[in-house]
Order: structure tokens, then sequence, then C-alpha cells
């Protein structure tokens, strides 16, 4: 016998599952299988610490001259680390095809999307927590504004790299080239974002003003793109 | 239990991934339980895919647990009956990435079958077994078929299904050619003859 209708829990088929629940699920089995195999991470690290060497080589700054440099710096280096990560996180559903099995379930779609991008989230931020005191020591960074300020534009900067991220390369999974064509739809979208995470860490490693506008313009960004992810997401998702 | 023929290509497996929600259908509307609403009774089917719909990196039981807590299956004990049930050990620390055909074609049944649904759709579940593992999944697939599901089978392998399809049904260029009590129309001379 498979199951028993009599056990606990269970014999009724297709009882409706928690966005909650199914989220931590995913989360877990995300952080399982990157555990496992630390595709995303490794690839990540490797990519992101030759950013930061090979910048620090090249342009030998002086502390002013990393202060005013390196916002745009950080910024790309982890854009471009991240979608490793990206195409790394939909990828595993791909093998055996097992987003076909999430498909038929009736658990919620965007508990699948909030598990990915909260794991990404937390990947990303890892490499972030490594590489940042690396860019101090290479850059020899001081910071002249409060540096506490750069945490709210680290954790709303990374959000709003994964919430679109994570949705374009949900998008670009079934297409053919979907490496090339992550960072194509991804960037542009992504604009805005960058350019109100570059600034922001500019003006709070250089002190001239405060970054108050920009660090609106990523809530606002953050707040828009997950609500519109999020009811957009159940059609990428059972797109064919 | 409907055991699906067909050449290769003629739709068995479209038909399959129709039914169950994951292919449009280019005409036509599919109708489960008096409902065309894939949400009515999404949870009442269980699909096991030619692939394995696993994931690799985890062990049995880790998938198991994963698929059952979709469904809204919490209770461990039931995914370690179901993997007893066709012949794993709940407590292998192997992941699926290491295990033989065999095993993964078991437990993707089991995967499958975790919500207890009302209808079982399977693709190819005999393809790449070697006899023994096939007859054990013919024994299982009979199982459920005496619990009273109603199970499509996809198939190449007829002789299997000999002694448990109730209906077979042989497809030709995505339509049913031709439909038959018990396992006949799984002769291709038969269909052939029928289809000319």
């Amino acid at each position: 016998m498979i199951s028993d209708p009599n056990a606990p829990n269970g014999g009724a088929s297709g009882t409706p599952a928690s966005l909650a629940g199914v989220t931590a699920s995913n989360l877990r089995k995300d952080l399982r299988l990157e555990w496992r195999s630390k595709d995303a991470i490794n690839a990540m690290l490797f990519f992101a610490l030759l950013v930061v060497v090979i910048f620090s080589f090249a342009f030998d700054p002086t502390a002013e001259e990393s202060r005013q440099i390196v916002g745009g710096l950080v910024w790309v280096a982890f854009l471009f680390a991240a979608i490793v990560a990206l195409n790394q996180a939909w990828m595993r559903e791909l093998r055996n095809q097992v987003l076909d099995a999430y498909r038929v379930s009736p658990a919620p779609a965007n508990a699948l999307f909030l598990g990915k991008a909260v794991g990404n989230f937390v990947f990303i931020s890892v490499v972030e927590a490594l590489l940042v005191p690396l860019f101090v020591v290479f850059y020899n960074l001081h910071s002249i504004g409060p540096t506490w300020q750069l945490v709210p534009v680290f954790l709303l900067g990374t959000w709003a790299l994964v919430v679109v991220g994570t949705f374009f390369a949900a998008i670009s999974l079934r297409t053919r080239s979907r490496e090339v064509m992550l960072p194509l739809i991804l960037f542009p979208i992504s604009i805005p974002a960058v350019l109100a995470m570059v600034e922001a860490t500019t003006m709070i490693l250089t002190g001239t003003e405060a970054p108050k506008f920009w660090i609106t313009l990523l809530l606002v960004y953050d707040v828009v793109f997950t609500t519109v992810c999020l009811l957009l997401f159940e059609t990428v998702l059972h797109a064919e | 239990m409907y055991a699906i023929f067909g050449d290769n290509g003629a739709g068995k497996s479209t038909l399959l991934r129709v039914i169950c929600g994951l292919a449009r259908p280019t005409a036509g509307t599919v109708h489960i339980f008096g409902s065309g609403d894939r949400s009515a009774f999404t949870g009442r089917l269980g699909y096991m895919g030619h692939a394995p719909l696993l994931y690799d990196e985890m062990t049995g039981m880790e998938n198991l647990r994963y698929f059952a807590g979709l469904y809204g299956i919490s209770d461990s004990a039931r995914c370690e009956q179901a993997i007893t049930a066709v012949g794993l050990d709940p407590a292998l620390a192997r992941r699926v990435g290491e295990y033989s055909q065999g095993m993964r074609q078991r437990l993707s049944l089991a995967r499958a079958a975790i919500h207890d649904p009302e209808i079982l759709l399977l693709d190819e579940p005999f393809s790449n077994l070697d006899p023994g593992s096939a007859r054990a999944m013919g024994r299982l697939v009979a199982e459920m078929r005496e619990r009273g599901k109603t199970i499509l089978v996809v198939t190449h392998q007829a002789a299997h299904l000999a002694e448990i399809a109730d209906e077979s049904l042989w497809m030709a260029a995505g339509r049913v050619a031709a439909w038959e009590r018990g396992i006949a129309a799984a002769d291709r001379a038969l269909a052939s003859a029928v289809l000319s």
C-alpha cells in the first residue's frame, strides 16, 4: 500500500498547503541543495574576488579615490556575481524536470518564487559579507559618513537584485540561451536600483550628503517589483 | 486501469501532460471529476513523468518529505510508509543521484502517489528497467489498481500490463485510433489493422 487514507493528516488528497509553510519548505530545500553542491556560492565568490583583486591592482587608488569609485565597483561585482546564483537557482529545477512535479501540485506558485528569492538573498548576502572586508582592505576604505547606513543600502539593494533577478531567471528558463538572456533582460530593468545603490554607497563613504533620496528610491523599487513579481509569477510558472 | 500505446510521437505523453495541466490542448478541454477548472482537481491527480522528477542531491526520504509538503502533508511516518511500500529503505542515506534506474523509478512512483491521489498518470514506468525491476513495478501498479485508483499508463511494454489493464487504447497522430477492453489493442498487428 502506498499511503493510508486513515493516516493522520492525510487521506484526503490535495490538502491545501499554506504559503508560509511551502515557502519555508522551498527555502530549506534550496539551502540544502546549495550546501551540498556549493555551485552558486563558489562561482560567485570566485568572480567577485577576481573583480576586487584585478581592479585593486589596475587602479591602485588613494583612500580618497577609493571612496569615490568603490560604490560602483562593489555593486558591479555583486550584480555580475548574482547572475551566477540566479541562473543556478532555476537550473536545479530543470534537472530531472523537477519543476513539473511542483506545477502539478496544488502548492501556491508564489511559495516557489519567495523560497527562491529568499534563498538567493541568503547566498548573495553571504558572498557580500565575505567580500566587503576584502574591499575595505584592498581599497584602504574608511567611511566618512555614518557606516551603519550601509546596512539598509546593502539589504535593500541585494533584495532589489534578487527579486527582479529571480523573476527574470524564471522567465528565461525556457529560452534556449538562458545564461545569455538573463543579463540582457535583467540589467536594463535593474538600472534604477543599481544607480540608487551606487549613489547611496558613494554618498555614505564620502560623507558628502545624506543618501535619503536614494534609499527611499531603493525601498520603492523593492516594494513595486516584489508586488509585480508576486502578481505575475503564477502565469510565468505555468507558461509553456 | 487504462493502458495507452502508440508509436513514438503519437501523443501519448502529451495526452498525460494535458490531463495533468502541464500542457495546453490545441483544441478541446479536459474535464475531470466533472470540472474543467484545473485548480479543482489538481491535488487529486498524481503524475509520474518520463524523467524521475526528483532532486539528485537529496536522499529518497528528503525528496518525499519535500513533495509531501507541497500537498500539505507534514507526517514523516507517511513518507516512510510510502517509501517502504515501493521496496526502498527510508533510512537509506544515499542521494537519489546515486540510485539505480529501478530505484529511481520506484521512488518516482512513491512521489507521485504520496498524497493518495484518485487518478494516477504514469508515463513509461517500465522504461530502462531490468526484467526483475519491471515486474516489481508492475506489481506496485497492480496493487494501486486493486485499491480502486484510476490509472492511466503510457508504455511500450504491453506485457507488464497484460494481466491488469482493464482497457487499452492505441494512439496515432494525436488521436485515439483504437479502444479495446483488456489489452488486445496493444497488439501492434491488430492496431495496424484498425488504423488501416
